[in-house]
């Protein structure tokens, strides 16, 4: 698509529509119901992850805003969904509403420190918030059911006909849906003024002032949504597994996001999901091989792509596929 | 009528080392001034004071009549107090066109917006472009800003101003790094802003200076030497003692 130099609307209408490759990969997702139905509980697993890197992507690939605790938010939303379907309510799309608006809650609340500070400081803020609740939910055994997780958590069929079943078609189908329906919210947000900003943040955070940004309130406003939808990717996993353990806020799951982000291209929206399928679908075959080499395998993936390909494999592939149907932003 | 912008008894300093002194000074309504004077002076502190971007030890700083001393950086942009970076202070992969485009829309107030595409805010984005087509970048607007060349972003510095609104617009060397034929038409474009705007410029070119400047001002050492018509300063002894008599500028 060549853009016409002189005309404004068209250069920044570029790039938004739906291209054909974006239309092809959501029907491609659809494609394990048929071809692994075996596989369907772990193609939840991966939906839910994907879902959790889109968080993440909000605010560290937009924004550029780096955090080393996001698993406090999707854990919240897990014990949230868990805790409140144990204590008998089991309807699970009001079970989601209320998880993400409790991780949206203390997500803003977080938010009044996360925008006052850049950097290393972040990262040491970031990380003592994921270790704190961590240790908080372990503490509190009581309700959370500590290490051994918690237990009793029941669901109600979804619409009150589809039963979680023991096969994951309607966990796959849940999941898949909420990630779409995240990821559409999540881009018409990139597409909007809103986005532009956070991409000026991350572009040059002493000029925004400059041009009269209060950036400290689009920070508060990206860091609460990035947590609500954090939120909702946790309690999908408690939703359609039925239990929450303590791993849900634990730093490996925060550090994972992380990889799986940057390994897939941060600042892309299809990044996070594009590089969680390669993540949990590579996990799952290496584990019956020799599950102890893992993080070694993907430590040395990890420094690969940052070298070889810096804007992740997605930034690699756009680079091969512009002229196939657009880029995918 | 009051002054465009005034301070009085501004004083700064970083450890031991004073950078603003009892700086007084009163720009009228519409006057271009140029601000001068010798490397290390404090001529960019003084920027960043007026800016709110550093904080003064004393003194106060008037918009108009009202004392802006405390506000944000943010709050005195939006109140039409607004600057230009030396060295480029860019989104370097935002291009032109969305860098602009975003600063009409923060002085809207629409760019907490999320919910609408970005290409329906139609009006914002015109405007942003005929900022950029009025100095000379219509062609180059589609490309990310770190691609396009040293020249264009300086004028994407003063594109990004003016998307403000500005009513004092305070310039620091905005030709900076800029071949000496390319700066005229740079401060050609200056000069044809509109006169109800307040202009203060840094520069060290005096053939600019006195060509474009109404007024000037002469710092040395954090102090102001001396403030007069272009005129007046050429037959200063003392500008001439900073200027011939050994202090170094570049
Ligand atoms: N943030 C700072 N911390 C310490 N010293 C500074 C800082 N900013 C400027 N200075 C010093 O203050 C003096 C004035 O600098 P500046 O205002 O940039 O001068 P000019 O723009 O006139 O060349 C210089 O000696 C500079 O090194
Ligand atoms: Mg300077």
């Amino acid at each position: 698509m060549s853009i016409q130099a002189n005309n404004p609307h068209q250069i920044l209408s570029a790039g938004l529509g739906w291209t054909r490759l974006e239309i092809i990969f959501w029907l491609a997702l659809l494609l394990p119901f048929v071809l692994t139905p075996s596989y369907l509980s772990l193609a939840s697993q991966i939906a839910i992850t994907a879902l959790f890197a889109v968080s993440l992507d909000l605010i560290l690939g937009y924004a550029g805003i780096v955090s080393m605790g996001h698993a406090a938010f999707f854990g919240l939303g897990a014990y949230t969904a868990g805790l409140i379907s144990k204590a008998g309510w089991g309807e699970p799309l009001t079970g989601l509403v209320i998880a993400a608006a409790l991780a949206a809650l203390v997500g803003y609340g977080m938010s009044f420190i996360i925008a006052r500070f850049r950097h290393l400081a972040l990262i040491m803020i970031t990380l003592g918030l994921g270790l704190l609740l961590h240790e908080a939910a372990n503490s509190a055994s009581w309700l959370t059911g500590g290490a051994d997780g918690l237990q009793g958590v029941k669901i109600r069929p979804l619409f009150e006909t589809f039963k979680f079943d023991l096969y994951g078609t309607t966990a796959y189908a849940y999941s898949l849906a909420g990630l779409f329906l995240m990821f559409l919210i999540a881009r018409r947000l990139i597409h909007s003024p809103f986005g532009l900003a956070l991409r000026g943040i991350r572009e040059n955070w002493t000029r925004m002032p400059a041009i009269g940004a209060d950036s400290q309130a689009h920070i508060r406003k990206i860091y609460t949504v990035s947590a609500a939808i954090a939120g909702v990717a946790g309690a999908l996993l408690a939703q359609t597994t039925e239990t929450v353990s303590l791993e849900v806020l634990s730093f490996q799951r925060s550090a994972d996001v992380l990889v799986i982000l940057i390994l897939g291209g941060a600042g892309r929206l299809y990044g996070g999901i594009i590089g969680a399928i390669i993540y949990m679908v590579a996990r799952d075959q290496f584990s019956g091989v020799n599950p102890q080499y893992w993080y070694f395998w993907i430590g040395l993936l990890l420094i690969a792509v940052v070298i070889l390909l810096p804007n992740g494999i997605l930034g690699g592939l756009s680079r091969l596929t512009v002229r196939w149907g657009g880029t995918w932003r | 009528m009051s002054s465009a912008l005034s301070t009085k008894g501004l004083q700064k300093r970083f450890g031991s080392l004073v950078v603003a002194q009892d700086i007084a000074i009163e720009l009228p309504h519409g006057v271009r001034y140029a601000l001068i004077g010798p490397n290390g002076a404090g001529k960019t502190t003084l920027i960043n004071l007026l800016t709110g971007m550093v904080r003064p030890d004393a003194g106060s700083i008037l918009l108009g009549d009202a004392d802006i001393t405390a506000l944000s950086a943010q709050t005195r942009v939006k109140r039409g107090l607004v600057r230009t970076f030396q060295i480029n202070t860019l989104f370097p992969q935002l291009n032109a066109l969305e860098s602009v485009t975003l600063a009409v829309l923060e002085r809207e107030g629409t760019s907490g917006i999320w919910w609408r595409r970005l290409p329906v805010h139609r009006d914002a984005i015109d405007e942003a472009f005929g900022i950029l087509r009025s100095l000379g970048l219509a062609d180059q607007c589609h490309r990310p800003t770190r691609e396009m060349a040293y020249g264009e972003q300086r004028l994407v510095e003063i594109a990004l101003a003016l998307a403000t609104k500005p009513r004092v617009l305070l310039l620091d060397e905005p030709a900076a790094g800029v071949p000496k034929e390319e700066s005229a038409g740079l401060f050609t474009a200056i000069a044809g802003l509109s006169d109800a705007l307040t202009i203060l410029f840094i520069e060290h070119d005096m053939d600019v200076v006195f060509r474009f400047a109404s007024r000037i001002i002469v710092m040395v050492s954090g102090r102001i030497l001396v403030e007069g018509t272009p005129a007046e300063i050429a037959v200063d002894p003392r500008v001439r003692e900073v200027y011939l008599g050994g202090v170094q500028h570049d």
